[in-house]
């Protein structure tokens, strides 16, 4: 395997989004969206950002992707050739070879394709844009790529509308494959679908990642999904990463409470495992006045007055095994028996 | 549990409810043979993938059904004073029908935000509903609308309740709308993907609520989702639908643990669960739910079936097989008529 390449690495991450109001339109404050968040993704593995919605997850993504520009912090993204970009300081012209290599796979493959536009012209967008091949090597490559993506090649003359919500999903990732990107970034790809076709994409993204090499940074609010997709998952909370591992010792022995209470909240499909539950206290913080102190304290069963007080920082715990916890250390929090 | 079943009669029978919907393209049979029975104060599960008619069984309760759709035959028979009401037989706009919707049976829907009127208070549209079924003065409604934001746990229920729906977190506009469908003291509550739009956290909160709700005023729920995972939770009893039918039915231990048509089965087998081993190939069901137009002959699932019998599935339509138990299958695997 030899050392594995960071392909790329989130430092200090922020992304306030202003508050405007009154007629002057004057900011009046910020929505820290993404609020100083660090990870990084090696080449070949599936990271996955997870956590309730307004906690920064998708945020955090499109910053990556520069579909939105980041207030602070640094993205290094390395190329194939091997050198280090910074995403979040590239114009949009230097941007444009960049962006061959990180593709996006969209949540709801009903709004995610043009209806007057038929599979061919879907999936060839991305070498037409680029002026990559002849008119007929695209037309090659489409064939190739429905086929890769398991969807019938004779199909490419069809308008969206003629397939369902799952093969709609594979023409999305067709899309996002046509440039051989090292990095796929999935936005919640399988919440809009049906259980039974949960499964099928999931299997396919799993499969395409092996043969492909492929690296993807996954965004989900779903546990059992992140965890049977990931290597290694950061619990997203409140514009923060509270907790990163991989994905075992996260399951088996979380360290943060919000990890503890998430996983316990998902409810399993077993009635015989109907279990007490951790059911949380009140709300969500709000992004815009976010509690003193840890951000999760208000609604932590185990809080001390250093949490009301003290920012935790994200610190190494154990190998791999990062929390922002000032208790991380004493508290034997329950998982999930593997 | 299941010993009492065998006494107690039910509070609701659904029997072999057709709900068809008659579009200028054709007839969708949108609910074809539903039959189930509704036993008091417990939790009956309507579970299914989308276009399987779980919704439209509701709505056929509640006579609420839009046009083009109508109930085309079956008997839905509400047990009242003492006597038996074929609500199908009511008029859906008459003042019996009116008097038993929101009065005998409340409704909870999926998205909060658009079933309630963005232009009027929380408070005045619980008011209404509450002067609608009884006869008393605007402030005793008031009072009566503030007990029911307060027994679903709002806080601060004299402020909320001047409030708009906007106004609301996720959370707190559900908790809104179950009090609403609380506040004529409904026997049965019907619940329609209730927490389907939420965090999971927020669902927790929920489902404890409705679990709270049932043990304190004596209710008996419907509760229809699509998540396996909230029915093992929640429910006693579990209707299994597909395409329009039910394909099996009986105590939630029983569908879970000794399922018995191929479509449970695969759909069990087929979610990820928290429990399971990462980055393993699920198992999948083959292809994807038809589209209503072109339903199957015979047993709508057959084109999918692990188990299908040539001659025997794509001919007849199997129908629902007593197993023991209370658990019913429609399955020709079953089927010792054949």
């Amino acid at each position: 395997m030899g050392s594995p390449v960071r392909l790329l690495e989130v430092n200090g991450l922020k992304k306030f989004f202003p508050i405007r109001r009154g007629v002057m339109q004057r900011v009046v404050g910020h929505v820290r969206a993404v609020d100083d968040v660090s990870f990084f993704v090696e080449k070949g593995e599936c990271l996955s950002l997870v956590g309730e919605s307004g906690c920064g997850k998708t945020t955090t993504s499109r910053c990556i992707l520069r579909a939105i520009s980041p207030t602070a912090g640094e993205i290094l993204f390395r190329p194939e050739d091997g050198s280090v970009l910074d995403v979040a300081k590239l114009s949009k012209g230097e941007l444009r070879p960049l962006r061959r290599q990180m593709q996006m796979i969209f949540q709801d493959p009903f709004s995610s394709l043009n209806p007057r536009r038929t599979l061919l012209d879907i999936v060839a967008e991305p070498l037409v844009a680029n002026s990559i091949g002849s008119r007929h090597e695209q037309i090659d490559r489409v064939a190739e790529l429905l086929k890769v993506v398991g969807l019938r090649p004779e199909y490419m003359r069809r308008y969206p509308h003629a397939f369902s919500g799952g093969q709609r999903q594979r023409i999305g990732i067709a899309r996002a494959l046509a440039l051989n990107p090292s990095l796929v970034v999935a936005d919640e790809p399988v919440s809009a679908l049906d259980v039974s076709v949960q499964a099928q994409i999931l299997n396919l993204m799993l499969r395409l990642q092996e043969q492909l090499g492929l690296t993807y940074l996954f965004v989900a609010h779903d546990l059992s999904v992140v965890k049977h997709v990931s290597d290694r998952v950061a619990v997203m909370y409140v514009g923060r990463i509270v907790e990163m591992a991989p994905t075992a010792p996260l399951f088996a022995t979380p360290k943060h409470p919000y990890t503890e209470a998430l996983m316990s909240a998902v409810p399993q499909p077993d009635p015989r495992l109907r279990s007490q539950r951790i059911v949380l206290e009140g709300e969500v913080a709000d992004p815009a006045n976010p509690p003193s102190g840890c951000y999760f304290h208000p609604r932590c069963r185990y809080a001390h007055d250093r949490c009301r007080a003290e920012t935790p920082p994200l610190r190494e715990l154990e190998a791999g095994h990062f929390v922002s916890c000032h208790r991380a250390a004493e508290l034997a929090l329950k998982g999930i028996a593997p | 549990m299941s010993n009492q079943h065998a006494t107690v009669a039910p509070i609701l029978s659904v029997c072999d409810l057709q709900t068809y919907f008659f579009p200028d393209e054709g007839t969708v049979k949108a609910v074809d043979g539903a039959t189930f029975d509704l036993l008091p104060r417990t939790t009956l599960g309507i579970v299914g993938e989308s276009g399987c008619g779980k919704s439209v069984t509701a709505r056929s309760i509640l006579r609420i059904v839009e046009r083009p759709g109508r109930i085309v035959g079956g008997a839905i028979l509400l047990q009242k004073d003492g006597t038996q009401l074929d609500l199908t037989k009511l008029d859906p706009s008459g003042h019996e029908m009116r008097q038993i919707r929101g009065g005998e049976i409340g409704l909870v829907f999926q998205e909060p935000m658009t079933s309630f009127s963005p232009v009027h208070t929380v408070g005045n549209q619980i008011v209404e509903t509450i002067r609608l079924h009884h006869p008393v003065s605007k402030q005793e409604a008031r009072d009566r609308a503030i007990t029911a934001l307060r027994s679903v746990g709002i806080p601060k229920p004299e402020r909320r309740i001047d409030e708009f729906a906007f106004e609301l977190s996720g959370g707190l506009r559900q908790r809104a709308m179950i009090a609403m469908a609380l506040s004529c003291g409904p026997r049965i509550l019907i619940a329609d993907e209730p927490t389907t739009a939420l965090d999971v956290t927020t669902q927790a909160q929920i489902l404890d609520l409705l679990r709270s709700l049932q043990e304190r005023e004596g209710m008996t729920i419907i509760l229809i989702t699509h998540n396996l995972g909230v029915v093992a939770e929640m429910c006693d009893t579990v209707v299994v639908m597909y395409l329009g039918r039910v394909v099996e039915e009986g105590p939630v231990d029983a569908i879970f643990h000794n399922a018995k048509h191929p479509y449970t089965q695969a759909l069990l087998r087929s979610i990820p669960s928290i429990h399971s081993t990462a980055r393993t190939e699920l198992p999948t069901i083959a292809g994807s739910i038809p589209h209503p137009y072109n339903r199957p002959a015979g047993c709508p699932f057959h084109p999918r079936c692990p188990d299908f019998m040539p001659g025997v599935c794509d001919k007849t339509e199997p129908g629902l097989t007593v197993m023991g138990d209370g658990q019913a299958v429609s399955c020709f695997l079953y089927d010792r008529t054949r």
